[in-house]
C-alpha cells in the first residue's frame, strides 16, 4: 500500500466516523447508503467479477433480515405471541437484551445465508447465462411469497423488529446503526479487497471470459463458483439483518425479499458504477443513492416510474458504468500502458 | 395442506378441467414469448405487463358499456402498435447485445409499466364481467363458467390463425428464415429490422389477446404482471422453442400444477409454487444438460 492510498483511506475512515456528527440529520440516509454500498460491492463479486448476473441476492438479504429479527426476539420472549399481534407492546427488550439478540442474530443472520448458498450453489450455479438470472429472479420472488405464507413470522401482516431501548440519549438509535453498518461496509471492503489481490480474483475473472477454457486449464470452476456465491451470501445477510433492524418493521415482499426494489438496486448500483471494479460499485450507490433521495422527494408519487425509466436509460446507454467511462478517458491513471499508435487508429475509426 | 382433493374425485375433475383452461391461456402468451425469444433472442421480462395492460383496455371498454369480449378483437390492434413503439424506443437498441442487458432493460420496462398502469387506472383488483353464465357437468358436481370456455376457445383460434400466418404469409416466411439465421436472411434481402418490429408487435398483440381473456375469465391488478412472464418462460423452456404442440401440452400442465397447489397448499402459496416450480425446472435442466456435457449458449 502506497501513502497516497493510505492518505485516502483514512481520510475515507475519518470521514466516515465524522460523518454522523457533521450531517445529524442524515443519519438514517447515510447507514442506508452503507448498506447499500455493501451490496452492491457483494453483487460485483459474481456479477461483474464472476459474470453471473444474479437477480437473487435478495433471497440472502431478505433471509438475513428475518432471520436475526427471529433470533433477536426469539432468545427472549415467544416469537409466534409477539408476531401475532402486538407483541412489541407487551414484551420490552432491556438495552443488555436488545444489544445481545442483535449480535447473535447479527451472526446467525451471516452464517446461514452462507450455508444456503453453499447448499443451492451446486444446483443453481451450473445453470448459465440468462438461465442463471431468470433462475434467481425466480428464487427471490418465491422466497418472497412463501414467508408471505408463514405464520410464526408475521404472514401477510408483517413483523416488528425490537425498537430499540431506551438508553438515554434519543439520538443514539440513529448513531448505533450508523456505525454499525460503517463497521460492516468497512469489514466488506477490507475483505473484498483483500480477495482482489488474490489468486481467486483472477480465477473469478477466467470463469466469467471464459469458464470452459477456465474449466480445460485445470480449475475446479465450480467450487470458486460456490465460494464466491458464498461470500455475497455472507455480507448480504449482514446487511439484511441491520436493515431489518433500521427500518423496524419487516414485510416479506416489500422490505425484505423486495425483488422490485432493492434487487434491482444492487445490480443497477453495480452497472452504474462499473462492474467488474473495486471502487465502481462504492461509486455507482453513491450517486444512485443520491439521484433516488432526489427523485423521491421531488418526484414523490412517481418515483418508481423514474425507477423505471433510469433503469432503462443506464443499461442502454451508460452500460459500461462512471469507472468504464472514466477509464476509457484515462487509461494512463489504470495502469494501462496506451500505445499512441493505437490511439490514433482509433480516433480515425471514430 | 389439505388433502380433500384427494378424497373427493369431482374436486380433482374440476381442478384439471380449470387448469387445462387457464394453461391454454398460459401457452398463449409463452407462444409470443418462444416467437420473440427464438427470433430476436431476447427475454421480455415486461411480458407479463404487456398482458394485464391488453387486460386493462378490455376492462376500459367494459367500463365504457361496451362489452368486454369486443376487447379480444381491439385489444391486440391497440397492443401491436404499443409493441412497436417499445421496439423501437428501447428494444431495437439492445437486440444485438448482452442477453443480460436485454433482461434488465426489459426489467426496467415492466416497473415502468407497472407503475403507470398503477396511477392510470388505480391499484384495485378488478374484473369485466362478461355475463355469459356457466355449465354445469357430472351432476352440478362441477362449474365451469362460460367465460373460461370462450376464452380456451379464443386463444385456439388465435393459435390457429398465427401459425397459418407464419407459415403461408410473406411476413411469415420472413420472421421464420429470420429466427433460423439472421445474417443470411439480411443477405438475401429481408429487413431484419422490420421483422423484429414486426415480431415483437405481433408478441404484444397475442399478450393483448391473453390480457383480454384474463380480464374476463379471471382479475387483474397492476402488479400481477411478472408472474405471467415467469410462467410463460417456464412453458417455454420445458417446450423449447418452436414447439407448438409441447408449448400446448406444458401449458395445459402448468395450469393443472397451479389448481392443484392451489388446493392443496392453498391460495396464499400459489404464485410461491410456480416461482418454486421453475427454480426446480431450471435445476433439474441443469442436471440432465450435464449430464450429456453440453449446455445451451
Amino acid at each position: 500500500m502506497n501513502k497516497n492510498n493510505l492518505l485516502l483511506y483514512s481520510g475515507i475512515l475519518i470521514f466516515g466516523i465524522a460523518a454522523p456528527f457533521l450531517f445529524p440529520a442524515f443519519k438514517v440516509q447515510l447507514s442506508i447508503l452503507c448498506v447499500l454500498i455493501v451490496l452492491a460491492t457483494t453483487w460485483n463479486i459474481q456479477g461483474g467479477e464472476m459474470g453471473y448476473n444474479s437477480f437473487g441476492n435478495i433471497l440472502f438479504y431478505g433471509l438475513g433480515m428475518y432471520l436475526c429479527a427471529s433470533v433477536q426476539v426469539g432468545m427472549f420472549f415467544p416469537l409466534a405471541e409477539w408476531t401475532e399481534s402486538g407483541g412489541e407492546k407487551t414484551f420490552v427488550h432491556t438495552p443488555a437484551q436488545f444489544f445481545q439478540g442483535m449480535a447473535v442474530g447479527l451472526i446467525v443472520a451471516a452464517i446461514v445465508p452462507t450455508i444456503v448458498a453453499g447448499l443451492i450453489g451446486y444446483s443453481i450455479l451450473g445453470l448459465r447465462g440468462h438461465y442463471f438470472a431468470i433462475c434467481t429472479l425466480g428464487l427471490g420472488v418465491a422466497a418472497g411469497e412463501i414467508s408471505g405464507g408463514i405464520e410464526i413470522i408475521g404472514a401477510g401482516q408483517g413483523f416488528t423488529t425490537p425498537p430499540f431501548p431506551d438508553v438515554g440519549s434519543l439520538d443514539s438509535r440513529g448513531e448505533f446503526f450508523y456505525f454499525l453498518s460503517f463497521f460492516v461496509l468497512v469489514l466488506t471492503f477490507i475483505a473484498v479487497r483483500g480477495i482482489y489481490s488474490t489468486r481467486f480474483k483472477l480465477i473469478l475473472n477466467a470463469i466469467r471470459d471464459n469458464e470452459d477454457k477456465a474449466e480445460a486449464m485445470g480449475i475446479e470452476t465450480m467450487k470458486y463458483k460456490i465460494v464466491g456465491w458464498m461470500i455475497s451470501a455472507f455480507f448480504c445477510g449482514l446487511a439484511g439483518g441491520i436493515m431489518g433492524g433500521l427500518v423496524g418493521y419487516i414485510d416479506s415482499t416489500d422490505v425484505a425479499f423486495d425483488g422490485r426494489e432493492m434487487g434491482v438496486f444492487m445490480v443497477l448500483m453495480a452497472i452504474l458504477g462499473g462492474k467488474g471494479t473495486l471502487w465502481g460499485p462504492i461509486i455507482g450507490a453513491t450517486v444512485f443513492h443520491i439521484f433516488k433521495e432526489g427523485f423521491w422527494t421531488f418526484f414523490l408519487g412517481w418515483q418508481y416510474v423514474a425507477l423505471g425509466v433510469l433503469i432503462v436509460v443506464i443499461v442502454i446507454y451508460f452500460p459500461e458504468g462512471i469507472m468504464g467511462w472514466l477509464r476509457e478517458k484515462y487509461p494512463e491513471r489504470f495502469g494501462e500502458v496506451v500505445d499512441e499508435r493505437d490511439r490514433k487508429a482509433q480516433v480515425e475509426l471514430k | 395442506m389439505d388433502f380433500m382433493v384427494f378424497q373427493y374425485p369431482m374436486i380433482s375433475v374440476q381442478a384439471c378441467l380449470d387448469g387445462i383452461l387457464l394453461g391454454i391461456l398460459f401457452a398463449l402468451i409463452a407462444y409470443g414469448m418462444a416467437l420473440q425469444w427464438g427470433v430476436m433472442n431476447i427475454i421480455n421480462i415486461a411480458q407479463g405487463d404487456l398482458v394485464i395492460l391488453g387486460g386493462y383496455i378490455a376492462y376500459f371498454m367494459y367500463l365504457y358499456g361496451i362489452h368486454p369480449a369486443w376487447g379480444v378483437i381491439v385489444s391486440p390492434i391497440i397492443m401491436f402498435f404499443v409493441g412497436i413503439a417499445i421496439y423501437k424506443l428501447v428494444i431495437n437498441k439492445v437486440v444485438d447485445r448482452d442477453l443480460f442487458i436485454s433482461i434488465l432493460a426489459t426489467f426496467g420496462i415492466s416497473i415502468l409499466f407497472m407503475q403507470l398502469m398503477n396511477f392510470a387506472f388505480g391499484a384495485d383488483v378488478v374484473l369485466a364481467n362478461s355475463d355469459y353464465g356457466t355449465t354445469m357437468l357430472f351432476n352440478s358436481n362441477v362449474v365451469l363458467p362460460n367465460s373460461k370456455i370462450f376464452s380456451a376457445f379464443i386463444s385456439i383460434l388465435f393459435a390457429i390463425c398465427l401459425v397459418i400466418y407464419m407459415k403461408k404469409s410473406k411476413l411469415g416466411r420472413a420472421i421464420r428464415a429470420t429466427a433460423q439465421n439472421a445474417r443470411a436472411a439480411k443477405i438475401l434481402g429481408v429487413d431484419t429490422e422490420k421483422v423484429y418490429a414486426a415480431t415483437f408487435g405481433i408478441n404484444a398483440a397475442l399478450c393483448g389477446v391473453a390480457g383480454a381473456l384474463i380480464s374476463i375469465t379471471f382479475t387483474i391488478h397492476p402488479y400481477m404482471g411478472l408472474p405471467y412472464t415467469i410462467r410463460s418462460f417456464m412453458i417455454v423452456i420445458v417446450a423449447g422453442l418452436g414447439n407448438l404442440p409441447g408449448v400446448a401440452m406444458s401449458g395445459m400442465g402448468l395450469g393443472v400444477f397451479e389448481e392443484f397447489a392451489d388446493y392443496i397448499l392453498g391460495t396464499e402459496f400459489r404464485i410461491g409454487s410456480v416461482f418454486l416450480l421453475l427454480v426446480l425446472i431450471l435445476v433439474y435442466r441443469r442436471f440432465k444438460l450435464s449430464r450429456k456435457r453440453e449446455y445451451l449458449k
